[in-house]
């Protein structure tokens, strides 16, 4: 392969991340009675809707304003507001996420000024509010889309309040099961707050009868509008850029004072968590929490030579490779890989300072793509990868065993079930890794041990050609 | 105790849908179709680049590169169950990857300088390029970037005028067969004319369902030139032309090829349907009676029935425990819709809501005299849509795509996966059977004995 070829980007081989639209539903799928439009052509909508019905295993409607080639022409205005228009009468939403798309930004779509002209126009609408997103796809990853989403979302939102004593927690695109776990945690200190977006029974709803089009539950609208009133923000968003920081708004336009943490992941992420929450409540840590702990401490200990023997290749976005590179470096499953599609200065260089005094190599891959990944796990001889569905390859083709972490996981069932975070979870997820390893070792070992050290006396090679 | 009300039902009547939706016996007026989606309606519909891919995926090695932002090529990377005998190349997903100054000073150039790199990388013999919605509003001439490629290259590199918002999926369709008819050479004809070869068209090898349908036709006497486009390959659809007879499958994707070939290499084409025992049996001695050769007829006979013999009774035995439930049917397009309302009353099941994202008029004609009376048939049908007639009408199970899956679980409704990721073929003899097993697996699944008994909480 030239080497020269595999520089230059003009070409992205296999991709390891998705559009900023994509990622802005997420958000959305979080808040109570909310609903989101996507000014574009119908094939966007629809491919995210498949993509992240597959992963979550749920419906997801979105709406389309399905531009045609009249709506290039003469603007997509008429368009979005019959959308809408068809969008109340079927769902009849409280809040709806407008998201321009890479069509409607490069024509030029004002969707601000058309959202405000159609509440004027429809006058009697209730309290239902809009909330204009702009994600050109070209702009940035799935990843961008949802923080500048939930930035939005409360910038829209959130209105001068009276001071108040809930905290706000502002969490990434982690797992429904995870949220949940957060929010026991929170429960366990006794603490009153509000978790946004909280997709956590939306995107994983029990089944039940009668089937409502939108799933209850979500973060409440009026619980928002009082973030800005809040004692404290938590934001697991360590990597997020200040200017589409959530908590970073709130904090410089509502002087909420901002605890920006990593993903509550692996022990020392989980107790800055633990320890920001004992600091707020000015409470002693919960006895049940110290047992999570000690239980997470004795798992450590009981996979620690097994977990020394993983070289793991961790991809994904920032905010969830930060996490578990922390993770694994804890538990001697030192990283060789870390790679993520999206632009991501900062997670790398956090990370590059937490390795000041670390010995091992490890290869930072920023903007990438699973072509480049591979290579560089071949090259740094990675023997695990942790990361979403689309590290397949690396198995399939490589060998290399994928533990499905994060977003999407298309393959497997369950992503929305997956618990990580916590002490429980990061339990939960060390064992994953840990069997993974110890699967791959029983599978060859066997043979390997024997084709290295069994040399018989005559026809050594043909023995070892038979049992293969 | 959990209320067990039936789902209350909005009048989810949107202005204009209600010409795409019919009742067969009711309204005397046709249904409306081939129409472009109401804005707001939640649409299942994909999109032209959609259609494209679909078609032209399966080429096993060709370079597939999307000329567009990063999302449209993500979410089509290797999401289809087409095999390959041969190269896995069409498995990759390339991509420009646009990026905002390529939206601002247009994108020519870097497709230009990803066509070189990939050529230099993986050395193909024909690359496609397709066009997504953004490239059309920034007008990079793709067809002039291709040419020059081909001159610096001495390669195929063909442009798929597949930009998004031209249309819907079945103009994918078509874009993809005007680049697939680009490949195709001239042959002398006469030699050919008459070989028992035929193309294959509308078959994308699905858990290998060419490979199926070929063995039948070589035991038939009759050699599969190429599939259009399972299993193909640059070198065998440039053959293409070398046939005496194209039979076609999916007719929504294909019709327009076919017609084509037809007009420009005389090449005849016969429709076909490979789904269910009875279909399947009735096109081979279509096929076989198109040869007229007495031979072939034979041979066809003595299959159908060996595969009978092999697989009937087990057909037979899904029927009596499958017989009078109700089935839903949303899928991509007419033919598979036409063939599932027979395939499912091979299995003793009445199809009571049928519809398509893309079905032609001629094709809904076809379903109206299908179906019973009183059967819904609903064309770009939506969510709301989907809920509401499957639970008037009663429906035990849908077949449907991804999306349409878990809607159908939670409202605790059987499902058929009838999509193009499917990882079983549903083809031919032994598809038949897979397909009432499947059917069988879910309909007569335990779980649902526990969605629909009440658990007494104690409240
Ligand atoms: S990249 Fe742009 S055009 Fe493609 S799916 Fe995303 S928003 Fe749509």
């Amino acid at each position: 392969m030239d080497k020269e070829t595999e520089n230059c980007r003009n070409v992205n081989e296999n991709p390891c991340n998705m559009c900023m639209p994509m990622g802005a539903i997420l958000p959305f799928k979080g808040l109570e009675r909310s609903m989101v439009i996507i000014h574009g052509s119908q094939g966007c909508s629809t491919y995210m809707r498949r993509h992240i019905a597959e992963h979550f295993n749920e419906p997801i409607d979105v709406a389309s304003s399905s531009l045609n080639e009249k709506g290039i022409i003469y603007g997509g205005e008429a368009n979005l507001k019959k959308g809408l228009d068809n969008l109340i009468k079927l769902y009849n939403p409280g809040l709806i996420g407008v998201l321009t798309t890479c069509l409607s930004e490069t024509i030029g779509e004002d969707v601000e000024r058309v959202t405000l002209e159609y509440l004027n126009e429809r006058g009697q609408l209730g309290d239902l509010a809009l909330v204009t997103v702009s994600t050109p796809g070209y702009g940035g990853t799935h990843t961008d889309g949802y923080s500048r989403a939930v930035q939005r979302i409360i910038a829209r939102l959130a209105k001068n309040t009276k001071k108040h004593s809930r905290i706000n927690v502002i969490v990434p695109n982690l797992s429904p099961a995870d949220i949940r776990e957060i929010k026991r945690i929170m429960h366990l200190f006794k603490i009153e707050f509000t978790l946004c977006p909280d997709f956590s029974d939306t995107l994983d709803r029990p089944f039940e009868r009668p089937y409502k089009k939108i799933p209850e539950g979500g973060t409440r609208l009026t619980d928002i509008a009082k973030m800005s009133g809040a004692s404290a923000t938590i934001q697991m968003g360590i990597t997020v850029d200040d200017s589409i920081s959530p908590g970073r708004y709130l904090a410089s336009e509502f002087g909420v004072p901002l605890y920006n943490l990593p993903v509550p992941m692996g022990l020392e992420n989980t107790d800055l968590f633990i320890n920001v929450l004992k600091k707020l409540t000015g409470d002693t840590v919960p006895e049940s929490l110290e047992q999570e702990r000690g239980r997470l401490l004795d798992c450590m200990i009981d996979s620690h030579k097994y977990n020394f023997q993983g070289r793991s290749v961790i991809f994904g976005e920032p905010e969830n490779v930060y996490a578990i590179v922390k993770t694994c470096l804890e538990n001697g499953i030192y990283p060789v890989v870390v790679a993520t599609g999206s632009k991501s200065g900062k997670m790398t260089s956090l990370l590059k300072n937490e390795l000041n005094d670390y010995r091992g190599e490890i290869q930072f891959l920023d903007e990438a793509d699973f072509s480049q990944i591979r290579e560089e796990s071949i090259r740094m001889d990675a023997n695990i990868a942790i990361g979403h569905s689309d590290g397949r390859f690396l198995t399939e083709r490589e060998g290399i065993p994928l533990v499905r972490h994060g977003f999407p996981i298309h393959d497997r069932v369950g992503g929305q079930r997956l618990l990580s975070v916590g002490y429980v979870g990061t339990t939960m997820f060390l064992d994953r890794i840990t069997n993974t390893l110890l699967e791959n070792k029983y599978k060859s070992y066997r043979k390997s041990m024997y084709q290295k050290f069994y040399k018989s006396a005559e026809n050594s090679g043909s023995v070892a050609a038979g049992l293969r | 105790m959990i209320a067990m009300k039936a789902t209350i039902l909005p009048d989810a009547a949107i202005e204009g849908r209600e010409d795409f939706i019919r009742t067969k016996g009711k309204q005397k007026s046709r249904l409306k179709c081939d129409a472009d989606s109401i804005a707001g309606c939640v649409s299942q519909r994909a999109c032209v680049y959609c259609g494209a891919r679909v078609v032209l995926n399966p080429v096993t090695d060709a370079i597939h590169l999307v000329h567009g932002p990063i999302g449209c090529a993500s979410y089509t990377w290797d999401i289809r169950g087409s095999l390959s005998s041969g190269s896995e190349l069409y498995r990759f997903s390339f991509s420009t990857d646009l990026k905002e100054e390529d939206v601002i000073f247009g994108g020519e150039k870097k497709l230009a300088r990803a066509i070189d790199e990939l050529v230099l990388k993986y050395n193909p013999k024909l690359v496609f390029v397709y066009a997504t919605c953004i490239v059309g509003v920034i007008g990079d001439d793709l067809e002039a970037v291709c040419k020059a490629a081909v001159r610096k290259h001495g390669i195929e590199v063909i442009p798929v005028q597949s930009s998004g918002f031209a249309g819907n999926k079945a103009a994918g369709y078509r874009a993809a067969c005007d680049a697939l008819l680009r490949l195709i050479g001239p042959v002398n004809r006469k030699e050919t004319k008459k070989s028992k070869c035929i193309n294959f068209l509308g078959d994308f090898n699905l858990a290998g369902e060419v490979w199926i349908i070929s063995n039948y036709l070589r035991q038939m006497g009759i050699d599969v030139n190429v599939a259009f486009t399972g299993d193909s390959s640059c070198e065998t659809l440039k053959t293409a032309a070398r046939a005496s007879l194209n039979i076609v499958q999916c007719a929504g994707s294909m019709i327009y090829l076919a017609e084509k070939m037809e007009e420009i290499y005389n090449i005849p084409y016969i429709n076909v349907s490979f789904l269910g025992l009875e279909d399947a049996a009735e096109s081979l001695r279509k096929i076989a009676g198109f040869f007229g050769d007495l031979k072939i007829i034979r041979k066809t006979e003595l299959l159908i029935e060996k595969e009978l013999i092999a697989f009937g009774g087990e057909v037979q035995s899904y029927r009596e425990k499958l017989q009078g439930k109700k089935a839903a049917i949303y899928v991509g397009g007419g033919f598979k819709a036409i063939s599932l309302v027979k395939q499912f009353r091979e299995i003793g099941i009445d199809v009571v809501m049928i519809g398509t994202q893309t079905g032609r008029q001629e094709e809904y004609e076809t379903i109206n005299e299908l179906v019973d009376e009183g059967t819904v048939i609903l064309d770009d049908a939506n969510p709301a849509e989907l809920e509401k007639f499957m639970v008037e009408k009663g429906a035990h199970l849908l077949v449907g795509g991804v999306k349409e899956r878990p809607l159908a679980y939670k409202l605790g409704i059987a499902f058929i996966d009838h999509n193009h990721d499917r990882k079983h073929p549903l083809s031919g003899f032994v598809g038949a059977v897979n397909f009432a097993r499947e059917v069988y697996s879910t309909v007569c699944s335990p779980v649902w004995k526990y969605t629909t008994e009440t658990w007494d909480l104690g409240r």
